[in-house]
C-alpha cells in the first residue's frame, strides 16, 4: 500500500519522505511549526522552520532554539517533497503548511480563522487534495459576530464600568487574543494596563503592529489607578491574588466558548465577549469547500460531530488524534500564566 | 419583551446576588402591572403551560437552521439547554420585538389549542424576528423555567425593595393558588390583607460547629444535648387559625407538606415551633433521599403523602399563648414545649418531641453520639441551659458535634472545568467504584461527583494527568483513563433509584489522594450499600 504523503503517529503530523513533522508533540529531528501556541510549538526540536514573524514569539517562549524563518509562499524542498507557508489568519505570523510531493497537495492548516482581524495577515485559501482541520468550533451554535460588533460592545463596557468607578478586567490568551483586543481598544476611554505575561507577549509582537500605549502592572502600581483603567490579563489571573488590588473590578473575558452561557456562568466571569481565533461553523465550512480538497482530516475540537456531517454532505472525511488542545483561553502552560501559584 | 430580555440577561449576567436585586428592583419599578405579574409568575414557576412539545420545537428549529436532526442533538447535548440550543442554531438577526411580555405569553396560551401547522409558522416567524438574547428568551418561556439562580427569596426581596411591602408579608401573599391570568398586580402585591402578618417567622438561631472534643465546653451540668436530626429546620407558627411553616432558607413551605394541617385545632394560637422537618417510614426517621422527593415538589400526590409522609421533631418554642419568649432561658421554653407535647401527644399528630438525652459526663455523650448513625442523625447538639434564643449564627450557646463521614476508595474517571479562581483546571471530578456483572466481567459505574478536598497544589496535578489522559470529550466534560484513586467522604447515604450506582450518597468531598492504591484495590459498589444503615 502506498504510504500516505502525512501520517499521525505518536509524535506528531509526520512526512516520512521528508523526515519532517508537522507540529510535533513530542522531541523530533525536523519540525515545521504553524504558530507559536504552546499545544502546536514545543519544546525540545533540534530544528524548528516557522513563518519568520513567528521566529521572535517562539524564541521568546522557548529560549535559544534552532529556527529558520520563512517568508509566505517561500518553497523549500526536502527529498523532493516541496514545503510552504501561507497564512492562517489565526493570530501573528500563524501559518497553514503547505506540502506537496509528485502532484499531490496536502494542506495542514494548524489552527485558522477566514475573519481578517487586521493584525495577523488574513486566511488564504490554498487549493489542495487532502486538507487537515482543526474543528475548535465545529457545531452550529458557533456565528461570529463581526469584529467591530464585538469591540464596540468591549469598548462600551469599559466605558460603562469606568462611569461606575469600577476597573474593567479583560482576559485573553497571552498571545493572540489580548493583542487582537488591544489594537482595537478605545485609548480615549481610560487608561490600558496589563498583566507581565500579556506585555511581554506585546512587546515582542510591537515590531508587526502598531498597539495602543500599555502599562505593566507591578508593585508599584498604584491601587488609585485601576478604577476606570482597562487590564489585560491571561484567563488564569482569574481569581488570583493579583487581581485583588485592582478592586473594585468587573471582569470580561473574550473567548469563542463565551457563546455558551454556562460556559461563562462555570468561570464566574461578569461578561463574555464571543469573539474567537478560530473559524466558527460557517468558516470551517466554506474554507474547505474552498480548497477544492477531496480528502479532509479532522483533528483538535468537535471533530467526530464534525467529520460526520463532511461525510453526510458527501466528503471523504474522518478524524485523526492529536494533541492540539484546541481549547481557546484555556491553553495556558506555565510560561504563559506568571500568576501560576495562584490558579 | 425587551425590558423583560434585558432582566433576563442581567440575571443571568452576573453570579452576585446584590446585582440580582438590584436589576430585579429595577425592573419591579419601570414594567407594567401585567408585566410585573407575569415576571413574578414565571420567576415563581408558575409559567404557562407549554403550548408546543420538544420533539416539534427541535423539528422546527432544525428545518429553519437547516441541519439534520442528529446535528441538533449532538449540539444540544453540548449547549446543555435547549432553548439556548435553538437560539444558537437559527440564523440571526438584530430585530427586537415590540410585544410586551404579557402579549408573548398570552400568545402563547391561546397557541396551545392550535393545529400544528399554525403553531410551526407561530415559532418560524418569531424566532427570526427576534435578536439572539430575545429568541433565547422567547423560546426559553415555551420550554421551561428560567434558571437564572433566582430563588423566589431573592426575587421577593426585590420586590419588596421596589415596593415597600414587607418582605415576610409578601412571601406569604406570593403562596398558595393564584391565577397570574386574572389577579392583577395590585391585589397579588400591595392591597393589606389582615392575616398577612400573622405568617411572619423569626430569625433562626443556627449552632457553631464544635472543634475537637466537648470537654471544652466545660461542667456537663450546664448543658443539654439532643440528636442533631437531618431533615429541613423549620418553624411551624399556628397563629389566628392558620398555619404557616418557614424553612430555614426563610421561605414559605407550608404547601409543600399538608400533614402538619392536623396541627391547627390543637395546638393552640399563638404558638411557635423550632423543629427539624423529617421524612417517616414505617415508624422510623427516613433518610434525607427520602425528603428529597418531597422538598422539590410544588404540589403533593396523595400517593406521595402516604410513600413519604413527614413529622416535624420539635427542637424549642420561640412564641407561647402569643407572646414572645426568646429571652427565657432554654431550659424554661423546653419545659414549655415539654408540657405542650405531653397535652397534645393523644391526637397521634404528625409532630415528636427532640427527646433531650441523659447524661452525666462527656463519655456518656460520646456514647450516644456512636449510635447516632442508626438513627440516622448527624450527631448531637449541646444548647446550654441557660441560653436564649438568638438571632443567626452565635458562638458559645449552641454547638453542633457532627459524626465523621462515611467513606470509601474510588476511581477518577469524569472531570470537568472548577469555577471562579479554579476556572482554568480540571476540579469538578467524577467518582466510580467497581460493579460486578452477571457475567464475571467488571466495570467501573459512576456513584457520586465531588469538587472539594484537595490542596491546591495536588489539583494541579490532578488537572495535568486529566490533560494527558483525556479519552473522550462531551462538551465541558471529559472522560479520563482510570488510574487515580481517591479516598471520598459523604455525610449519608441510602438506596436509590435515581442513581446509576443504585445508591445516593450527600455532600461527596475529597478525604485525599491515596497514591498508594492501584485502581482495582478501589472499593465496589457492595462496599458502599454495606454502608446504608439496615
Amino acid at each position: 500500500m502506498k504510504q500516505p504523503l502525512l501520517a499521525f503517529n505518536d509524535k506528531g503530523i509526520y512526512c516520512a519522505q521528508a523526515d519532517v513533522y508537522l507540529d510535533p508533540w513530542r522531541p523530533v529531528n525536523n519540525a515545521i511549526i504553524s504558530h507559536g501556541h504552546s499545544d502546536h510549538s514545543r519544546w525540545g526540536h533540534n530544528n524548528y522552520i516557522t513563518h519568520h514573524t513567528n521566529v521572535p514569539i517562539i524564541t521568546h517562549r522557548l529560549g535559544a532554539i534552532n529556527v529558520t524563518g520563512k517568508n509566505w509562499g517561500e518553497t523549500f524542498t526536502i527529498n523532493g517533497v516541496t514545503f510552504s507557508l501561507h497564512p492562517a489568519g489565526h493570530i501573528i505570523g500563524s501559518a497553514q503548511i503547505r506540502v506537496e510531493y509528485k502532484g499531490e497537495v496536502w494542506v495542514f492548516t494548524g489552527d485558522y480563522k477566514t475573519e481578517d482581524d487586521g493584525i495577523s495577515v488574513p486566511y488564504e485559501v490554498v487549493k489542495c487534495n487532502t486538507f487537515i482541520t482543526e474543528n475548535t468550533f465545529g457545531l452550529p451554535a458557533f456565528k461570529w459576530l463581526p469584529q467591530a460588533e464585538v469591540m464596540d460592545d468591549v469598548n462600551n463596557w469599559w466605558a460603562q464600568n469606568r462611569a461606575e468607578g469600577k476597573a474593567s478586567v479583560l482576559f485573553g490568551y497571552t498571545l493572540g487574543k489580548a493583542q487582537r483586543l488591544l489594537k482595537y481598544l478605545d485609548p480615549n476611554i481610560g487608561k490600558i494596563y496589563t498583566h507581565g505575561a500579556v506585555e511581554n507577549m506585546t512587546q515582542v509582537l510591537r515590531q508587526f503592529v502598531d498597539f495602543p500605549e500599555t502599562e505593566r502592572v507591578t508593585s508599584e502600581t498604584k491601587k488609585e489607578n485601576f478604577p476606570g483603567s482597562i487590564i489585560l490579563a491571561p484567563p488564569s489571573a482569574h481569581g488570583s491574588t493579583w487581581i485583588r488590588k485592582m478592586a473594585p473590578y468587573v471582569t470580561g473575558s473574550a473567548s469563542g466558548w463565551m457563546a455558551f452561557r454556562g460556559a461563562r456562568r462555570r468561570r464566574a466571569i461578569d461578561k463574555g465577549f464571543v469573539m474567537s481565533d478560530h473559524c466558527d461553523w460557517q468558516g470551517l465550512l466554506e474554507s474547505i469547500n474552498a480548497t477544492g480538497a477531496e480528502k479532509i482530516i479532522c483533528t483538535h475540537g468537535y471533530s467526530d460531530i464534525f467529520s460526520a456531517y463532511l461525510r453526510e454532505q458527501g466528503y471523504d472525511a474522518r478524524t485523526e488524534k492529536t494533541q492540539y488542545e484546541g481549547d481557546e483561553g484555556e491553553v495556558e502552560t506555565k510560561a504563559d500564566a506568571e500568576t501560576d501559584e495562584q490558579v | 419583551m425587551k425590558n423583560f430580555s434585558q432582566l433576563i440577561k442581567a440575571l443571568d449576567s452576573s453570579n452576585k446576588t446584590s446585582v440580582k436585586v438590584d436589576a430585579l428592583t429595577e425592573y419591579f419599578r419601570n414594567a407594567n402591572d401585567a408585566d410585573r405579574v407575569w415576571t413574578i409568575a414565571i420567576l415563581s414557576h408558575r409559567r404557562p403551560p407549554r403550548p408546543v412539545n420538544t420533539t416539534l420545537l427541535r423539528m422546527w428549529a432544525t428545518e429553519l437552521a437547516n441541519i439534520p436532526l442528529w446535528l441538533f442533538e449532538e449540539s444540544y447535548h453540548i449547549v446543555g439547554d435547549l432553548a439556548e440550543t435553538i437560539a444558537l442554531v437559527i440564523p440571526t438577526t438584530k430585530n427586537q420585538s415590540d410585544k410586551s411580555l404579557t402579549e408573548f405569553v398570552e400568545e402563547m396560551i391561546s397557541l396551545k389549542k392550535k393545529p400544528d401547522d399554525e403553531k410551526r409558522e407561530y415559532l418560524h416567524s418569531n424566532w427570526l424576528a427576534l435578536n439572539y438574547y430575545e429568541r433565547f428568551v422567547f423560546t426559553k418561556l415555551i420550554t421551561g423555567s428560567f434558571r437564572i439562580g433566582v430563588s423566589q427569596k431573592l426575587m421577593t426581596r426585590a420586590l419588596s425593595k421596589a415596593t415597600g411591602v414587607d418582605e415576610d408579608i409578601l412571601a406569604y401573599k406570593l403562596m398558595g393558588d393564584w391565577d397570574p391570568k386574572t389577579i392583577s398586580f395590585q391585589s397579588l402585591v400591595i392591597d393589606e390583607r389582615s392575616e398577612d402578618a400573622y405568617s411572619k417567622p423569626f430569625p433562626f438561631y443556627l449552632a457553631y460547629g464544635l472543634e475537637g472534643e466537648p470537654e471544652a465546653l466545660g461542667d456537663v451540668s450546664h448543658w443539654s444535648a439532643e440528636h442533631k436530626w437531618d431533615g429541613i429546620r423549620s418553624q411551624t407558627i399556628i397563629r389566628n387559625g392558620h398555619l404557616y411553616v418557614w424553612s430555614r432558607g426563610e421561605e414559605l413551605v407550608t404547601d409543600k407538606y399538608p400533614e402538619f394541617e392536623k396541627l391547627l385545632g390543637i395546638i393552640p394560637d399563638g404558638t411557635v415551633i423550632d423543629g427539624e422537618i423529617l421524612p417517616w417510614i414505617e415508624g422510623n426517621v427516613g433518610s434525607f433521599n427520602d425528603l428529597q422527593t418531597r422538598i422539590g415538589r410544588k404540589t403533593v400526590s396523595a400517593a406521595l403523602l402516604k410513600k413519604t409522609p413527614v413529622i416535624i421533631k420539635a427542637y424549642d418554642v420561640l412564641e407561647w399563648q402569643g407572646e414572645d419568649i426568646r429571652q427565657k432561658p432554654y431550659i424554661e421554653r423546653r419545659q414549655i414545649l415539654e408540657q405542650l407535647y405531653k397535652s397534645i401527644k393523644e391526637f397521634e399528630l404528625p409532630i415528636q418531641l427532640s427527646e433531650r438525652i441523659t447524661f452525666d459526663s462527656w463519655d456518656d455523650a460520646m456514647h450516644e453520639k456512636a449510635k447516632s448513625r442508626e438513627l440516622r442523625s448527624e450527631g448531637l447538639m449541646f444548647k446550654r441551659l441557660d441560653s436564649p434564643y438568638l438571632v443567626g449564627r452565635k458562638k458559645g450557646d449552641w454547638w453542633k458535634w457532627k459524626l465523621e463521614p462515611f467513606s470509601i476508595d474510588a476511581v477518577l474517571t469524569y472531570a470537568m472545568r472548577g469555577s471562579g479562581r479554579r476556572a482554568t483546571l480540571f476540579t469538578d471530578y467524577t467518582f466510580a467504584l467497581w460493579q460486578t456483572n452477571d457475567d464475571g466481567t467488571k466495570e467501573l459505574v459512576t456513584f457520586a461527583k465531588a469538587y472539594s478536598g484537595l490542596t491546591d497544589a495536588e489539583f494541579r496535578m490532578v488537572d495535568d494527568y486529566i490533560k494527558k489522559n483525556t479519552l473522550d470529550r462531551f462538551g465541558p466534560v471529559r472522560s479520563v483513563t482510570p488510574k487515580l484513586v481517591f479516598e471520598i467522604g459523604f455525610e449519608g447515604i441510602a438506596f436509590s433509584g435515581r442513581h446509576k450506582s443504585g445508591v445516593a450518597t450527600r455532600f461527596p468531598r475529597i478525604l485525599r489522594w491515596r497514591h498508594d492504591k492501584k485502581i482495582d484495590e478501589a472499593n465496589s459498589i457492595d462496599d458502599l450499600k454495606d454502608l446504608i444503615p439496615k
